[in-house]
């Protein structure tokens, strides 16, 4: 192998891809039957973080940064004047399975720039995954990113191989996509997550009869899109990664701060700020969604069409809707106990699993490790009222002065907690 | 206060339990037998381990706790703490006091000790399936040195096995002194000669096969090139990957 060759491949492909932020490995269940490489039947493993604090699961490169588009918002984009580079199919093969083995990674999640076509692009990808599945007999993960306007067929053949596909939106808006994207379309954009859904359905009837029926997807599809690139208000965001999961039974929808890459005055100046903590309180609510039985009207609606940056959206919708407390933490039902400020899932399972033997008092619920500086204000508890009545805005105020260490600088884009 | 020394296994705890009850114990602590006992705080009594002792509190617990619950009671011992067997004692009163599987009780202390303690070497666990990183020797054999928090090994063994069942590798754990090698059809417990076992450390080293150190270049090409500068967080970065961790691990040296 020409090792600085691929080391110089190596960063110009991986630097492209980065923007991706889909890191996931979990969801799939394959096993290691027999005596072969791999396994990825339980969750996802972080196997190092990078300084953004990001983790880091999965080889995540393009196969090539050559594009015959010219997305704006894109760094591959095809007028951009950038070094280039291709890997041929069995060096991305032989790189997986190299940092597979040394259990540097879960696996691989590969995209590419699109060269000559759709298909040829696609084609390439689907047989990395092709032999690293035949040949290798690797059950390590496997993301795809399909190419949008590849044929079915290929589509079909890449839920084959990959634990994982993901069609990105891009943009949340079509508005948005017509500007930035002027090679793409919404319409022919979403027509692949259907291709996938169909594929994924087809499966599930068919296990139903042979058990063996060979996998498909088993990971499901996720999308990505980019956010603050154009001016999309939190409802659009919400009302159309809403409409993914719904319609196409998506896994995931990711949001990637818009990381300004080109000055262009359809795009915000180069030195525009990430829009971290936006993207982190797009994850709040959408962890909102799927682990706390929160409806999304409830979060952003025509009303509120933009999340409170300063605190979190479940702290904010108490704050809008404090006629719903104090809640008990000892006669509330699961769903309640879940709305509590301060309250993580974690906690809230504690809770209800802990109060069947004895009703729970302040001190118990602080050993147990609820986050009481904000619960406090919004629980009862054996022995324990909150003091006073507040109304909205002090109370808001009153978190936001004892809590400022919390709300300030430090942001995940993964950040679990509320 | 007597305190009972018991052979640092499982089934020498349990018979601890049992002399426990059987001698009606009050003021009473469970020790590992590696650790210095202040001579003139109490009396000390050897436990002999005695499988039939060991199993009748065994049987007893699993009826109460059902089997998961019991053995995730036993795996608290490997956090190796000083005094986590009056923990474990503390609990297991309480549950043959009230007759009833208290595991969840997260509101009283012996039983939050236990799940705090539990979900600490959870974390270690996660952290050693994470931060491995095996290197490539010339015979063949992968091979990998760690230091854990806590006594992980037994923890971590089977999903090893799984995932890389057609290579042969060996963890070792240097704080220890001691592994787990894969030979592709069995995991066993490994000990590295005392005296050896730097120079095991450095053998090994020195018959790296020959694309070891460019592969360990191209992840650390890797891990630089996927890093988006414009959103450093050290901060994080470092909640995630704390100090004592890095000595291992590739990307960070
Ligand atoms: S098609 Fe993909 S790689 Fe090409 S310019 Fe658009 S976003 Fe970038």
């Amino acid at each position: 192998m020409n090792w600085d060759r691929i080391n110089e491949k190596l960063s110009i492909l991986a630097d492209a891809a980065k923007y991706d932020v889909s890191c996931s490995s979990s969801g799939s269940k394959r096993t290691n039957k027999g005596k072969n490489l791999g396994d990825s039947s339980g969750v996802g493993i972080c196997h190092s973080y990078t300084e953004d604090g990001r983790c880091v699961s999965l080889l995540k490169i393009l196969l090539t940064n050559y594009c015959i588009y010219d997305c704006l918002y894109c760094v591959s984009r095809k007028s951009n004047d950038i070094k280039r580079a291709a890997f041929k199919v069995d060096e991305v093969v032989d790189l997986t399975l190299n940092f597979y083995r040394r259990n540097y990674i879960e696996g691989l999640f590969l995209s590419s720039g699109i060269f000559k076509n759709p298909d040829f692009t696609m084609e390439r990808l689907v047989l990395v995954a092709k032999k690293l599945r035949l040949e290798h007999k690797y059950n390590g993960y496997i993301h795809l990113k399909t190419i949008p306007g590849a044929s079915d067929e290929l589509m079909y053949e890449a839920g084959l191989y990959a634990d994982r596909l993901s069609v990105n939106i891009e943009l949340p808006t079509k508005s948005g996509l017509k500007l930035l994207a002027p090679d793409k379309d919404h319409k022919t954009m979403l027509a692949p997550m259907e291709t996938i859904q169909k594929g994924i359905q087809i499966y599930k009837e068919e296990k139903k009869i042979i058990k063996s029926s060979p996998k498909f997807t088993p990971a499901g599809q996720s999308s990505q899109m980019i956010i603050g690139a154009t001016n999309e208000s939190d409802f659009d965001i919400v009302k159309t990664s809403t409409f993914l999961y719904k319609k196409y039974s998506l896994k995931r929808v990711y949001y990637s701060g818009y990381v300004p890459v080109l000055s262009d005055n359809k795009l915000p100046a180069l030195h525009t700020p990430v829009p971290m903590v936006r993207e982190n309180r797009l994850y709040q609510t959408d962890w909102l969604f799927r682990f706390y039985q929160f409806k999304p009207q409830e979060i952003v609606n025509h009303n509120y069409p933009n999340l409170d940056l300063e605190i979190d959206p479940k702290l904010s919708w108490a704050l809008r809707n404090l006629e719903q407390f104090p809640i008990d933490i000892n006669t509330a039902d699961y769903h309640m106990i879940l709305r509590i400020p301060g309250v993580g899932v974690r906690s809230a399972q504690k809770i209800v699993a802990a109060r069947k033997y004895a009703f729970l008092n302040y001190e118990q619920l602080k050993k147990m490790g609820i986050a009481l500086n904000r619960a406090k204000y919004f629980i009862i508890c054996k022995n324990y009222y909150p003091s006073q009545d507040f109304e909205q805005n002090r109370l808001r105020n009153e978190i936001l002065r004892f809590g400022k260490s919390k709300y300030s600088s430090h942001f995940s884009n993964q950040l679990s907690l509320f | 206060m007597i305190y009972l020394i018991y052979d640092n296994t499982f089934e020498g705890f349990l018979t601890a339990v049992y002399d426990v009850y059987e001698l009606k114990l009050e003021k009473v602590a469970i020790r590992k037998s590696n650790l210095e006992i202040p001579q003139l705080f109490g009396e000390t009594i050897d436990v002999v381990t005695d499988k039939n002792k060991a199993k009748r509190v065994a049987d007893k617990l699993i009826l109460i706790l059902g089997k998961q619950s019991f053995q995730s009671l036993l795996k608290v011992l490997l956090s190796e703490l000083e005094t986590i067997e009056d923990s474990i004692l503390n609990f297991i009163r309480y549950t043959i006091k009230t007759n009833n599987n208290v595991f969840n009780d997260f509101g009283h202390p012996a039983v939050l000790k236990i799940q705090q303690t539990l979900k600490k070497l959870s974390r270690e666990r996660h952290r050693m399936n994470a931060f491995v990183r095996f290197k490539l020797a010339n015979d063949g054999l992968y091979y990998a040195f760690i230091e854990p928090d806590f006594d992980v090994l037994p923890l971590i063994s089977s999903h090893f096995k799984s995932r890389y069942a057609d290579q042969k590798w060996l963890i070792y754990d240097l704080k220890r002194n001691k592994g787990i090698f894969y030979d592709l059809n069995n995991v066993e417990v490994v000990k590295l000669e005392e005296n050896t076992k730097r120079g095991a450390r450095e053998g090994l080293d020195i018959n790296l096969n020959t694309s070891e150190i460019e592969f360990q270049k191209l992840w650390k090409c890797y891990f630089k090139s996927t890093n988006i500068a414009s959103r450093k967080n050290i901060k994080l970065h470092l909640q995630h990957i704390p100090k004592r961790y890095w000595k291992y691990l590739i990307e960070k040296n």
